[in-house]
C-alpha cells in the first residue's frame, strides 16, 4: 500500500484547468518533488491534498483511506503537515507558542479543563512546552523562543514554519517552495536540514520547487508539471535529460 | 460607602461580564460581534420573566437566562460561523435588532416597548462582584490554555490553524457560546439591579458601547478588558459635573486612544507576576540610565 496515492486529480477554476489528471504514488520513507515553472499548478496540488480546495474530479488516498473532500483539520490530524510558499506563521505568537500550538494533539485535556485548571492540565501543558523546546533546539531557535515570530528574519521564519509542521509529528510532510527567497548558502543549509529531518523523523517528504538545483540533490523521484499537466517523471538524472522538460523550462529553439 | 458608589461598582461588574465575553470572542478569537445587546436582552428577559411571572428563585432564573442565551448563540452560530468574518459581524447586528423587535411585539410576555417594571432588585454588590470575579478567573484560565491558544491561532491565520489540525468551527462556536453565556448573565443581573427593563436598553448603542470597551482596553488582553470596564463605566459618572459635555469628553477620549494607540491601552499585555516584574526591571534600568 502506498502512503499517498493521488488518482486522476483535476481542478478547474472557472474555465481554467489548474490541475489536469494528476496521478502520483508516494511510498513510505521516500523524498519526492514536484517541479514546474511558475503557475504550473504545484501549489494547487498541495491545496487539494490538504483539503483547502475540493477537487473537480479525482481521488486522494492516504494510508489506504480516501481523504478527498475531508476538512483541512481532519487531514492534518491524519498525519499530513505542510508549510506555505508565503510563510504563514501565527505572527503575534512567540516563537515558542507557534510550535507549542502545533503540538496540541499531544494534550487531551478537555475544553472544560480550559476553564478550570486541573493537575492533568498542568502536566500536559508541561509536556507540550518540553516538546516545543526540543523542536526549537532542532531548528536552532532556542535563543529567540520568546520573541514574536513576526520579528524574526526571513530565513528563521522559514525554519520556524518547518518546526511547526514537525511538531505535529506527521507521517507525510509537504514543503511548498522551502528555498524561496534564500541565497545560495542558505539553500545549501536548507538541503542538509531537509535530509536531516527526513532521516531523524522517518518522514515521507513531498516538496515543491522551481529551483532545479534544490531538487536535484534531494529527491529520489521527480514529477514535472506544466500548465497543470504532467510532462515527465523519473529520477533527477532522467528528468534533467528529458527534452520536454528542457523545453518547458527554457523554451524551444526558434528558427530565425 | 454611599449607595451611589455601590451602584457604580455594581454596574462595572455587570459591564465587565459582557466585556469579558466579547474580549474572548472578538479580541482572542477574532470574530466581531456588533450584537452583544441582543444576548443581554435574551438573558435579561428570560431571567426577569421567570422571577416576576413564575416567582422562581433568582439563581435559577439567572441560570435559565444563561442557558437561553447560549442556546441562541448555537442557533445563530451554526449557519453564520462558517461564513467569513465580516458576514458574521453583520449577522450578529441583524440578530440583535431582531431580538429587540421581537421583544417589542411579544407584548403579553415582555410588556412590549413599555417594558417590565417593578423587578425585584436582587443584584447586590456581593452578588455582582462575586460573579464577576469567578467569570474573570474562568476566562483568564481559558485564554492561557491550549484551547485559548487555538482560538488565537484562528484569529492570527485561520488557514494555518486548520493546517495544524485545529477545528476552527468548533472553537469559534465555543467562544461564541461562552460570550453568549456571559452576556446572558450580565443581562439578568442588569435587570435585577435597575429594577426595570425595556427594549431600548438593548439597542445598537449598548452593543457599540461594549465593543468600544474591548477595543479601548486592548483587543488581546483580559487585563485591558477589566481596565476598560472600570474606567469607561465610571468615567461618565465622574464627569457628571461637566453635564452635557461629559459624553463629548468620553467620545473624544476613545478617539484619541484609537489614533495614538490603535492596539488599545494594554495591547496584549497581561497583569501577571512575571510581566510586572519585567516592567519594574525595565523602569529600574531606565532610572539608572537617567542618573
Amino acid at each position: 500500500m502506498s502512503l499517498l496515492e493521488i488518482k486522476n486529480l483535476t481542478k478547474d477554476f472557472g474555465g481554467v484547468r489548474a490541475v489536469d489528471k494528476f496521478s502520483y504514488r508516494l511510498e513510505r520513507g521516500g523524498l519526492y518533488a514536484i517541479i514546474g515553472p511558475n503557475g504550473a499548478g504545484k501549489t494547487t496540488i498541495f491545496n487539494l491534498i490538504t483539503g483547502i480546495y475540493d477537487p473537480t474530479t479525482g481521488h486522494i488516498f492516504f494510508q489506504g483511506d480516501e481523504i478527498t473532500g475531508l476538512p483541512t483539520h481532519q487531514i492534518a490530524q491524519k498525519g499530513i503537515a505542510r508549510t506555505f510558499q508565503n510563510i504563514r506563521l501565527f505572527s503575534d505568537f512567540s516563537v515558542l507558542d507557534n510550535v507549542r500550538t502545533a503540538c496540541d494533539r499531544y494534550a487531551s485535556y478537555s475544553i472544560w479543563e480550559g476553564l478550570i485548571p486541573t493537575p492533568r492540565r498542568r502536566r500536559e501543558e508541561k509536556d507540550l512546552s518540553e516538546r516545543a523546546w526540543r523542536l526549537l533546539d532542532l531548528v536552532d531557535l532556542r535563543d529567540r523562543a520568546h520573541e514574536l515570530s513576526k520579528n524574526l528574519p526571513y530565513g528563521h521564519q522559514r525554519r520556524l514554519e518547518i518546526a511547526r509542521a514537525l511538531a505535529q509529528e506527521p507521517t507525510l510532510l509537504l514543503l511548498d517552495e522551502p528555498a524561496a527567497g534564500m541565497n545560495p548558502d542558505e539553500t545549501v543549509q536548507l538541503i542538509d536540514f531537509i535530509e536531516q529531518i527526513h532521516e531523524q523523523f522517518e518522514l515521507t517528504i513531498l516538496l515543491i520547487e522551481h529551483h532545479m538545483e534544490v531538487v536535484m540533490g534531494l529527491a529520489d523521484d521527480i514529477m514535472v508539471i506544466d500548465f497543470g499537466r504532467t510532462i515527465a517523471q523519473g529520477t533527477p538524472e532522467e528528468v534533467q535529460a528529458d527534452p520536454v522538460v528542457i523545453e518547458a523550462y527554457l523554451g524551444t529553439e526558434e528558427e530565425i | 460607602m454611599s449607595e451611589y458608589y455601590v451602584g457604580i461598582l455594581i454596574l462595572i461588574c455587570i459591564n465587565l461580564l459582557a466585556v469579558l465575553g466579547l474580549s474572548l470572542l472578538t479580541g482572542f478569537t477574532g470574530l466581531f460581534n456588533f450584537g452583544q445587546a441582543g444576548f443581554l436582552a435574551v438573558g435579561a428577559y428570560t431571567a426577569t420573566i421567570l422571577t416576576t411571572q413564575y416567582k422562581l428563585p433568582f439563581a435559577v432564573a439567572l441560570l435559565a437566562g444563561i442557558l437561553a442565551s447560549a442556546l441562541t448563540s448555537l442557533v445563530i452560530g451554526y449557519p453564520t460561523l462558517r461564513l467569513k468574518g465580516d458576514y458574521f459581524a453583520i449577522a450578529t447586528l441583524g440578530f440583535s435588532e431582531a431580538v429587540r423587535l421581537l421583544v417589542e411585539n411579544l407584548e403579553k410576555l415582555t410588556g412590549g416597548s413599555r417594558g417590565i417594571p417593578r423587578i425585584p432588585t436582587y443584584t447586590t454588590l456581593p452578588v455582582a462582584l462575586g460573579t464577576a470575579i469567578v467569570a474573570l478567573w474562568l476566562v483568564a484560565n481559558y485564554v492561557r490554555s491550549r484551547h485559548g491558544r487555538n482560538c488565537v491561532a484562528i484569529r492570527e491565520d485561520e488557514l494555518a490553524a486548520e493546517s495544524i489540525g485545529v477545528n476552527s468551527f468548533r472553537y469559534k462556536q465555543f467562544s461564541f457560546a461562552i460570550n453568549a453565556m456571559l452576556a446572558g448573565l450580565s443581562g439578568g443581573l442588569l435587570a435585577h439591579y435597575v429594577g426595570f427593563i425595556q427594549p431600548s436598553m438593548f439597542s445598537l448603542i449598548k452593543s457599540t458601547e461594549l465593543i468600544v470597551m474591548v477595543i479601548f482596553g486592548g483587543m488581546h488582553s483580559i487585563t485591558g478588558a477589566v481596565f476598560a470596564a472600570i474606567t469607561l463605566t465610571s468615567l461618565p459618572e465622574l464627569l457628571r459635573a461637566a453635564q452635557a459635555w461629559r459624553l463629548v469628553v468620553y467620545g473624544a477620549l476613545v478617539v484619541v486612544i484609537m489614533v495614538v494607540r490603535p492596539e488599545g491601552l494594554m495591547g496584549s499585555w497581561e497583569l501577571t507576576p512575571a510581566n510586572v516584574k519585567a516592567l519594574l526591571t525595565g523602569f529600574r534600568a531606565l532610572w539608572q540610565e537617567g542618573e
